[in-house]
């Protein structure tokens, strides 16, 4: 059984007088022990809202809704009380952020920040909580712990507070790592050494690692499995191989095709995906990548595409996807029905 | 951190002298001398000139005030025209008196206000919050003498819970070290007498604390709010901390720097401005004694009124500083 099963995930937040907005709707996926599962779309497309449902840290606030299921280890995380899930965050499931500097508290020593994390769910105090925040420092990788226990967040370098967060992240060794675009705000040598320190991390205690990102070579170095996200919905859901080599989706393709390529000719110009991702057809209406997509067909628009499941496990939501080469069609796709009724 | 205080005490000197230059012309300026004061309108030109020559007014007013800074170096503040007593004496009786005060009514703001503040937060939208908001405004615009007023006719006169006026029972002959009557009882273990001066300071300091009260809650309020969508009380709620960690550790201390700014703005504003409150409680400290002060032109006093408060803000307003250096690693003095 997967350790996290996302079902049906659905976040709207309605404001009086205006269209609710459907953040995410309908995400479904899931994580097995120990694998490196990526998240992957443009901004806007929900990931990050996903992740914090899974968490319960949306901010509360009236409008909010979420529906759908997410069960981890058997229990659905989104029925459990406040109680419950504090005891579950930082110790079962934790996660890293975007945003080194402004997700430190900059009041507050590293090493309390550390310590707090054992206190609460490991029980240390004193002496034992920080001589293990040192080491937990070290193992991420931050030179001299025991003096850097005592600094704040401001007198540390950018990768060095990203080394920090991630320390706090596994201080409790949790089975499921959640990472919100860990690398978008450090520089690129630094990113290198942030994802190989993850994949190391990740590698050693068997966590598995949920990898929320836009950035598609961080997919590429780390994740088995990969969900690409478009206006809210999975659109597509493959291995890591098979989707860079043969990638099914419109989105997807057009995703892979965006990426400047060094071995690119000097005249060729990029291929960024027409237009933006706000240009976004209401999964009811129709395929909400439509209005956008090269391969667009008339039965795109009407009712949503279903999702196919294909031979090889992996699965997209599209009617006209793009051609494998060598593969017999009618073999290659079965329509499965979508996983739930469209309107609730 | 020694160095800092030393350099701030020093910017204290050109501050005062460039005040003391502003004090001293701007007084003199003023229609009307002490002597008019003294006499009323019936003196003659001759009387006034005796009470001028008497006083030292009659000598040219660079003269004056190179006598007037001499005695400053001296500490010395000269004597009152209209008690005829030494200003520093005077000031040594009435000013603890206002400071306790003082101290009651920021005591009373912020030991309500911040807690306050943070409910309306984190209660955003519901009545606490619109009665907390709603509350603070009408705290703001009652003057301040008027709720005094209100207060001593119900809880003193009518339900005689408080007394009236004074700031201590003059019947309980306690004995007087600093003048600061809650600290003279309880360092002369005269336990009646700290608690009947405390029991003084209640009404006055509730009435002075309205608007220190009202401020606190709105700005504690809205820092509070602020700092609850900062990523790293996300990144606590993350690591699963217990509600109360977060709160305390997370967000009230991030969310009191500005308050503490506000803070040591308004306790010097409380010191110079108890004047009304003093007034109606008959309280015996330095507000009402400067307001007969400014009638009477008794310039020594104004003189070192002014002086004093100028230092007493410089002071509040380093203490702001060292606390916020305390709360706030990024604003570390060296």
């Amino acid at each position: 059984m997967a350790l996290l099963e996302v079902d049906d995930l659905s976040v709207t937040f309605a404001r009086r007088g205006q269209r609710a907005v459907h953040a995410v709707d309908g995400v479904s996926f899931s994580v097995d022990a120990g694998e490196v599962v990526g998240l992957v779309g443009e901004s806007g497309c929900g990931k990050s809202v996903t992740s914090l449902a899974i968490m319960g840290l949306l901010p509360k606030q009236p409008g909010l809704r979420v529906g759908g299921k997410a069960v981890f280890d058997g229990t659905d995380l989104l029925q459990l009380d406040d109680r419950s899930r504090r005891d579950i965050r930082g110790r079962d499931i934790a996660m890293i952020f975007q945003d080194p500097l402004s997700s430190l508290n900059p009041v507050v020593p590293i090493g309390l920040q550390v310590t707090e994390v054992l206190t609460r769910h490991r029980g240390m105090k004193g002496d034992v909580a920080t001589k293990e925040a040192a080491r937990l420092l070290d193992r991420v990788g931050i030179p001299d712990p025991t003096r850097r226990l005592k600094e704040y967040p401001h007198q540390l370098s950018g990768g060095m507070r990203q080394r920090a967060l991630i320390a706090m992240a596994v201080a409790c060794q949790p089975r499921l790592l959640i990472a919100d675009e860990p690398t978008t705000a450090l520089d690129v040598t630094i990113q290198a050494q942030i994802l190989e320190l993850l994949k190391d991390l990740v590698r050693d205690s068997g966590t598995a690692l949920v990898m929320i990102t836009h950035d598609l070579g961080v997919v590429a170095g780390m994740c088995d499995s990969i969900n690409v996200l478009y206006g809210g919905r999975v659109v597509e859901t493959a291995r890591r191989r098979p989707l860079f080599r043969e990638p099914r989706h419109p989105y997807t393709v057009g995703l892979l095709g965006s990426v400047p390529r060094l071995d690119a000719g000097r005249g060729e110009r990029l291929n960024p995906i027409p237009g933006s991702v706000r240009d976004l057809l209401p999964w009811p209406d129709g395929c909400a990548f439509s209005p956008r997509c090269t391969r667009r067909l008339d039965a795109c628009v009407g009712e949503p595409p279903e999702l196919v499941l294909a031979h090889d496990g992996r699965s997209y939501r599209c009617v006209n996807p793009a051609p494998v080469p060598g593969l017999a069609r009618a073999a290659d796709a079965a329509p499965v029905p979508a996983p739930r009724e469209e309107e609730k | 951190m020694f160095r800092f205080i030393i350099r701030r005490l020093l910017q204290l000197i050109p501050t005062l002298f460039g005040l003391s230059i502003l004090l001293f012309i701007w007084l003199r300026r003023l229609p009307g001398g002490p002597e008019t004061a003294i006499l009323g309108e019936r003196g003659t030109p001759e009387m006034r000139a005796a009470i001028r020559n008497n006083l030292g007014l009659d000598e040219p007013i660079l003269f004056q005030y190179g006598r007037f800074v001499r005695r400053m170096i001296r500490l010395d503040l000269g004597t009152s025209i209209s008690t005829k007593r030494e200003v520093t004496t005077e000031f040594l009786q009435r000013f603890p008196g206002t400071v306790e005060l003082t101290i009651t009514a920021m005591v009373i703001a912020i030991g309500i206000g911040i807690p306050l503040g943070y409910l309306a937060a984190r209660r955003r939208g519901r009545l606490l919050d619109h009665m907390s908001v709603g509350g603070s405004l009408i705290g703001i615009c009652i003057p301040v003498f008027f709720l005094a007023y209100i207060l001593k006719a119900i809880f003193s006169e009518n339900l005689g819970w408080f007394p009236s006026s004074g700031r201590q029972d003059p019947t309980l002959g306690a004995t007087r070290i600093t003048n600061f009557f809650v600290l003279d009882g309880l360092m002369t273990r005269e336990w009646d007498a700290a608690a009947d001066a405390l029991w003084h300071l209640i009404l006055p300091g509730i009435a002075l604390a309205s608007i220190p009260l009202a401020i606190i809650v709105r700005i504690t309020r809205a820092s509070v709010l602020e700092v609850l969508n900062e990523d790293f009380v996300r990144t606590a709620e993350a690591k699963g901390l217990t509600e109360n960690v977060v709160r305390r550790r997370h967000v009230l201390r991030n969310s009191l720097l500005p308050v503490v700014t506000s803070i040591g703005l308004l306790t010097g504003g409380l010191l110079s401005g108890a004047v009304l409150t003093e007034t109606v409680f008959a309280f015996s400290g330095i507000g009402a004694f400067v307001a007969e002060a400014i009638s009477q032109r008794d310039y020594p006093v104004l003189m070192g009124f002014i002086m004093i408060i100028a230092v007493v803000y410089v002071l509040v307003n380093l203490i702001v500083d060292l606390s916020y250096s305390l709360i706030d690693p990024r604003v570390r003095v060296r």
